[in-house]
């Protein structure tokens, strides 16, 4: 029972005090879950970035179950993931109960003409920088730039077309390329 | 029911997003305008406040759009449905499917999925700015300060990482996009 709340309040402090979601958390998590308390390796911290990239969901949740799951089991990882949440699911809930009668006012409407612009930024900011980390090949930059000239057809012209269908075909055409290699690789062996 | 209706919803957003926050961004928008439940505006309100705010930013996003929509008991439901993917996904990984992680099979998906998800992430990016700007097709303005400091921002941000390793935070930016926006609208 200690640990079930240790690993909840260490985890509601990481919550709390990182600003930028996940992956601006992973220097806490690894200061908290490595050096201080010794709950993960050094090897299971330097892969959390790319489990995190390969699971579904929330990078921080992912963290959090992982730890969690690691030290106590499935009690852990629920104590540990409903830390993460706690100071997050509190603030937000009281902004939300307040944000339109803020926004009524003059100056936070000026703010937030502002930071309208400075979203849009953002969000190209963060496609460029999941750009970046692709290994550069023909097939990474025709995928990119043919899911981006969808979606931006699909969002100018209201077409009722999810981004979940994208996906799946190019889930589904790495599956088929991964299969048509080992028949290849498969051929040349024998 | 709009407890189920949240439910459901944010467990699709949970399920299909890989990397974090803003990779949400373009399921959340899809979700809350066919809902109803959001305009554009109101989104890019939100996704502000959820960067602003500490904690992980899908669970901002949900506790804020399942509160508004159903107040504390959305809120309840929607953070529930956003983090059971994850959750559930990562115990069963620990468990049992650590092989099929590290197989070439998996890596293969990956490795095509990753760079459809940045043009889907890109081409939400470009369509907010595209709004901001120039408004939609169906209903068009054209706001002439907003591109001016849409391109003074985009410039000092990217600009900042030429000075710095780093460059300038996230929350910097809003902050001076917030100030820029005051003291524009005065």
């Amino acid at each position: 029972m200690k640990k079930l709340l240790e690993l909840f309040l260490n985890f509601a402090k990481i919550g709390l005090f990182t600003f930028g979601g996940g992956y601006a958390m992973l220097p806490l998590i690894e200061r908290v879950c490595v050096t201080d308390k010794r709950w993960i390796s050094d090897e299971e911290m330097a892969g959390m970035p790319a489990l995190a990239e390969s699971s579904p969901g929330p990078v921080a949740i992912n963290c959090a179950t992982f730890v969690g799951y690691r030290q106590k089991g499935i009690a852990g990882a629920a104590a540990a993931t409903l830390g993460m949440v706690t100071p997050s699911f509190i603030i937000l809930l009281v902004i939300s109960f307040f944000l339109d009668r803020f926004l009524e006012n003059r100056w936070v409407a000026g703010a937030f003409y502002g930071i309208k612009l400075a979203v849009g930024i953002l969000i190209i900011d963060a496609a460029v920088r999941l750009f970046s980390k692709l290994k550069k090949k023909a097939l990474t930059v025709i995928i990119g730039s043919v899911s981006f000239l969808i979606m931006t057809a699909v969002n100018i012209f209201a077409v009722k077309l999810s981004s979940i269908v994208l996906m799946l075909i190019a889930a589904a055409a790495g599956y088929i390329i991964y299969l048509a290699g080992r028949k290849r690789r498969g051929g040349k062996a024998q | 029911m709009i407890y189920l209706r949240l439910f459901l919803a944010f467990l699709k957003i949970g399920a299909f997003t890989f990397g974090g926050g803003y990779a949400a961004v373009p399921l959340i928008r899809e979700t809350v305008l066919s809902n109803g439940w959001m305009t554009d505006g109101m989104l890019s309100d939100m996704i502000a406040v959820s960067e602003s705010t500490p904690g992980p930013i899908m669970v901002n996003m949900a506790t804020f759009i399942g509160s508004t929509q159903a107040g504390v008991a959305g809120a309840a439901v929607s953070t529930l449905a956003v983090v059971l993917p994850s959750f559930t996904f990562i115990i069963i990984l620990l468990k049992a499917m650590k092989k099929v992680i590290a197989g070439d099979g998996f890596k293969s998906v990956l490795g095509a999925l990753k760079p459809c998800i940045a043009g889907i992430i890109l081409a939400t990016g470009f369509y907010m700015v595209l709004t901001n700007t120039l408004g939609r097709v169906q209903s068009p303005v054209f706001d002439f300060k907003a591109l001016i400091m849409t391109a003074v921002l985009a410039a000092v941000f990217f600009g900042s990482r030429k000075f710095t390793k780093k460059g300038m935070s996230p929350i910097l930016l809003i902050v001076i996009s917030g100030a820029a926006g005051i003291l524009l609208n005065l």
